[in-house]
């Protein structure tokens, strides 16, 4: 779909992308990825395009909600927030920002993708095999971590722990 | 959005995914350890999101997921069987991931009404899938006691692996290819878990498998009476 975006669409898609993400605060939707569009739909009317990372992610519901707030708060009167699926959400959509605030977070950020899915690895302690592919500790970012859980706290993390440091930490794991 | 969403198929794909969810939903409370519970919470997670976008593109989720009798779901009967041993939810999981892996692929690369779901989902089952196989691995190859329950598994689960090919009214996809693909990759799984491929039928008789149908097993009933009583006994109940 080519549309055009006007000035105010613009100024819409910066005022939802500034939304924190519910469930990783120090992110907002727009470094995060998943806010794809803004349609401005007569005086004073919007629809926001918002993908989701994981097609169960309950944040959505909260993020379509806090966009709403936000735009109302702007002057629109009638907003709806549609999810669209198309292109899938993917790691790469999450911005160097984005991810340097990860890190600093404490939560190791995705890497750049070579293939999609997940990386083949032995159950059980694994070391991560080449340096540039190292998941870094986002502690004292020792290359020598390991995998402990594919799952972790939400569908989008995997829960490592560092070999050097000892501590455990989150991956944002690649998809 | 101009296509048409053909219904018997949403609803086997999307009842598929619904009943796997609530199957490992039952595991919350009784994972051997406790990052085996996050994980399969997070998988049933990932299943619920599927299948809650693929009832809304033919009714609403609640009534569809809810409301409906037994026989008028159409999701496989291998996802519906109880969860057993670990083992035997780890041999659900790599015969139904690695099935729905293939299948989603397909859909993603057909360009049809199925394809930005199964875009998005395909990503989802891969780490499923590395799950399961994993998991097979581990405890095929790992002691006597975890190997003999694996391959218990295995066997007993087999009698519905054919059901998954079976072509699906509005579902585009090459069922026979899918069934080959899935025949090599399950058994090098099974091959490197130190296991073989089970012996017995997967079609005709003495196997199972008419949950398309709406024919279910007997344990399904039970599953849909403790998923669908409190939307039942509180109609139109909200948080």
């Amino acid at each position: 779909m080519v549309t055009t975006t006007t000035p105010l669409e613009a100024e819409l898609l910066a005022l939802a992308g500034s939304v924190p993400d519910p469930e990783l605060p120090v992110l907002t939707l727009a470094e995060l990825g998943v806010v794809r569009a803004v349609h401005v739909r007569g005086a004073d009317s919007a629809e926001v395009e918002l993908t989701p990372t994981y097609t169960g992610c309950p944040a959505v519901e909260a993020m379509s909600l806090d966009i709403e707030r936000v735009l109302r708060e702007h002057g629109l009167r009638e907003v709806t927030v549609r999810k669209v699926l198309s292109p899938a959400w993917s790691t790469d959509d999450i911005t160097a920002e984005g991810r340097r605030k990860l890190r600093e977070f404490g939560i190791a950020p995705p890497r750049e993708h070579r293939d999609a899915g997940p990386v083949t690895l032995a159950l059980g302690p694994t070391r991560t095999a080449t340096p540039e592919e190292a998941v870094r500790c986002p502690h004292c970012g020792s290359a020598d971590t390991e995998l402990l859980s594919r799952f972790s706290s939400t569908a989008c993390k995997a829960l490592r722990r560092c070999l050097s440091c000892r501590e455990p930490f989150d991956h944002f794991k690649e998809l | 959005m101009t296509a048409t969403v053909p219904m018997t198929a949403a609803l086997a794909l999307g009842d598929d995914a619904l009943v796997l969810s609530h199957r490992l939903g039952e595991w919350a409370g009784h994972a051997p350890v406790l990052e085996e519970e996050v994980a399969l919470a997070n998988i049933a997670l990932d299943l619920l999101g599927q299948a809650r976008v693929l009832l809304s593109m033919v009714g609403d989720e609640d009534d569809l997921a809810y409301l409906r009798e037994e026989r008028a779901f159409r999701n496989l009967q291998l996802v519906e069987q109880p969860n057993g041993d670990f083992a035997h939810t780890i041999a659900r999981q790599l015969y139904f991931s690695t099935y729905q892996h293939l299948l989603y692929s397909e859909l993603a690369a057909s360009g049809g009404p199925f394809a930005p779901l199964a875009a998005k989902a395909v990503k989802e089952v891969a780490y499923h899938r590395d799950h399961a196989e994993q998991w097979t691995l581990r405890l095929g190859d790992g002691t006597d006691e975890s190997h003999e329950r694996m391959r218990r598994a295995c066997q007993a689960l087999w009698k519905f692996t054919g059901e998954p090919f079976q072509p699906v009214e509005g579902l585009d996809a090459g069922f026979s290819g899918l069934e080959t693909a899935w025949l090599e990759s399950v058994g090098d799984v099974l091959r490197r878990a130190t296991l073989t491929l089970p012996e017995g039928a997967r079609t005709g008789a003495w196997s199972a498998g008419a949950g398309r149908q709406g024919l279910h097993t007997e344990p399904f009933g039970r599953m849909l009476a403790e998923m669908q009583h409190l939307h039942r006994s509180h109609p139109g109940a909200a948080w």
